[in-house]
């Protein structure tokens, strides 16, 4: 149903990487995201799902054109169906697509919360915040605190509000919700949800499966720096037999209420991955070429998997 | 409560370190060759005999032990009495007073200046990090910062007042002219070198030192999402850069009172401005005790009136300490 509609973000063969400067061997290159495929329509949530470490967080500077500037990308980042020049994401940054980032170090400590949130726009939001503020269970005297002076779940959720107060079509959620109490992150869920309902887009990243599958209307499993699986979040509560990837199956079978077995093995950090499939090493499913060979992305049972099993 | 608690502890802070001050630089001065009766003997202009000179001696307590010396030196001084100064026969007080007052004019110009164009010049050094003017300001505040005082004070000297004749060549007012017809233009004028010499050899240490916060605050995470925001670079210095690297400027710009004064006294004697400065100069070179410890307790007063000025506003600028100090 998704795939005939027209994509708002669309990211193929999509690598980072960081040049490196080694007393020994001189210059060296650090991949720590590769051949990454990811759509994201209009009007749905698209949760990103990875271990710590896996390049997630880096996805999202990727998208606004903020990577460090020794950082190297290579593929193509299409928005309405046009490539994503640094022009264009200088242009879009905070208008069109607005980042909600992970923690309070994101604000500014020397300025008080009403107004950092208001940001460039001024008093003129400041009535539009307020309504928002209340929404997300923020006391009213929120206005006039420093960030030091707020919690954890407070700070994220000022964070959460200062895109909500944007006109953006697409909203890069960098895991908004630790910290929250269960009926906060909720209501920061709902919000996200009625974005998502007007149109907007949101890509969720993060860690956590549970409340991915719970909220997101599809799913992508990230490893090791690329997306292995992109699955309909209603596959996950289908069980494994309804996902694609052998680590899709293994996350879902980890989970505590699916019997909370582990995977053997770890996963490979970035300047250590494995020639040809990342998880290849852990896969019991794994064969010869599975070891030379990155697997092409293939759509099946209408998702998009990487892995040569049952191709 | 916590208010008076720290009031109470830095009236004991600055009151302990001038204790301090005094006895180190008394026993200092006992230890040196320097010796005031000689210099009190010269300064009566007539010969005196060596029985004249015991009595002198027995009169002044030159004999008695380091101690009873000391304690009686600071019974007077807690008294108020700094003693006289043995080259102008007039009370130290006084001296120091008159002295001061030019000197704040000059060390007030040439601090301000330092400041504002050090900080004005740290926030563009920042701003074009490793570009063309922050290369080439790097090095003008390297060769600065490494320029003595005195060699600089030449060097403007030589230039504006000898070539080019703009700028009177020392003194605070004309040679010759009375005190009641000294114009504030004719004072400006003849503040300018000294002023410039003093700041320009200071501004360099704030400029790089604003210079590495503001590129500090640039690569932290609330200017990361204040650019995601679609906030513009100079936007972004004037909505989070200037006050988060205020407060490290201000703490510097207030510490730097010693090295204000420590180049005041180059400066001073350079432009031969009768200011504190070339006083306590001349205090050294003539073995004037009594004006030379008045001065050295008054500037380390002075150097403590800045710290406590910067230990203040850090509470003003930045909440969290303020609020530290309201709670913690």
């Amino acid at each position: 149903m998704t795939e005939n509609r027209e994509s708002l973000l669309s990211i193929r063969d999509f690598g980072v990487s960081f040049q490196r400067y080694d007393s020994r061997m001189g210059q060296t290159r650090l991949q720590v995201i590769s051949n990454l495929h990811l759509t994201v329509y209009p009007g749905e949530i698209l949760a990103v799902v990875g271990s710590s470490g896996s390049g997630k967080s880096l996805l999202a500077l990727a998208i606004l054109g903020m990577l460090p500037l020794n950082a190297v990308t290579g593929g193509e980042i299409l928005y309405r169906g046009k490539e994503l020049t640094p022009e264009r994401q200088k242009q879009l940054r905070g208008k069109k697509i607005a980042l909600v980032p992970q923690s309070v170090t994101f604000l500014d400590p020397l300025m008080k919360t009403g107004k950092q949130a208001d940001g460039q726009g001024g008093t003129g939001l400041t009535q539009k915040r307020r309504d928002i503020f209340r929404r997300l269970g923020l006391p009213g005297k929120t206005e006039n605190l420093y960030p030091f002076q707020l919690s954890g779940g407070m700070a994220r959720r000022v964070l959460v509000s200062t895109a909500l107060l944007t006109e953006a079509e697409l909203i890069l959620a960098d895991e908004p919700t630790p910290g929250m109490s269960l009926e906060q992150a909720l209501e920061a869920l709902r919000m996200f949800r009625e974005m998502a309902e007007e149109g907007r887009a949101v890509l969720l990243i993060t860690h956590d499966l549970d409340l991915a599958v719970e909220f997101a209307d599809r799913v992508a499993v990230f490893y090791a720096g690329t997306t292995v699986e992109t699955a309909r979040a209603s596959d996950f509560q289908n069980g494994p037999d309804a996902l694609r990837h052998p680590y899709s199956r293994a996350l879902w079978e980890s989970l505590p209420q699916n019997g909370f077995r582990p995977v053997n093995g770890f996963q490979p950090y970035a300047g250590n991955l494995p020639g040809g499939c990342p998880y290849a090493p852990r896969c019991p499913l794994r064969t010869a070429r599975c070891e030379t060979a990155l697997p092409p992305v293939r759509t099946v049972r209408g998702g998009e998997v990487r892995c040569y099993d049952g191709a | 409560m916590k208010r008076l608690q720290k009031a109470i502890f830095l009236c004991i802070r600055t009151v302990s370190l001038l204790f301090a001050v005094s006895a180190i630089s008394f026993a200092l001065i006992s230890a040196s060759p320097v010796d005031p009766v000689q210099q009190y003997i010269l300064g009566l202009g007539t010969a005196v005999s060596p029985e004249q000179r015991a009595q002198i001696e027995a009169f002044w307590g030159v004999e008695k032990p380091l101690l009873e010396r000391y304690f009686s030196w600071l019974g007077q001084l807690l008294c108020g009495n700094l003693g006289e100064s043995l080259l102008y026969r007039r009370p130290v007080a006084q001296i120091i007073g008159e002295r001061f007052r030019n000197s704040l004019a000059l060390m007030g110009c040439a601090w301000a200046l330092a400041g504002i164009v050090g900080f004005l010049l740290g926030c563009v050094m920042g701003m074009y990090r490793d570009k063309g003017p922050d290369k080439l300001l790097k090095k003008v505040c390297y060769v600065l910062s490494s320029t003595p005082a005195f060699w600089l004070g030449l060097l403007l000297l030589l230039v504006f007042s000898v070539w080019l004749g703009w700028l009177p060549v020392g003194f605070s007012a004309p040679v010759g002219a009375l005190k009641e017809e000294v114009t504030v233009w004719q004072k400006v004028r003849h503040l300018v070198l000294p002023a410039a010499t003093l700041s320009l050899t200071s501004f360099a240490n704030i400029a790089l030192h604003t210079r590495q916060k503001l590129i500090d605050v640039l690569e932290s995470d609330y200017v990361l999402f204040a650019r995601a925001r679609g906030e513009g670079e100079w936007t972004i210095l004037r909505r989070h850069g200037l006050r988060n690297i205020l407060l490290p400027a201000v703490t510097l710009q207030f510490s730097s009172f010693s090295e204000l004064f420590g180049g005041s006294v180059l400066a001073e004697t350079v432009f031969s401005y009768p200011g504190l400065g070339s006083a306590v100069s001349e205090a050294g070179l003539n073995a004037d005790v009594p004006l030379f410890l008045g001065i050295t307790l008054f500037s380390a007063l002075f150097v403590c009136a800045g710290n406590l000025a910067a230990d203040l506003l850090y509470g003003v600028i930045d909440p969290q300490m303020g609020e530290g100090e309201k709670t913690g």
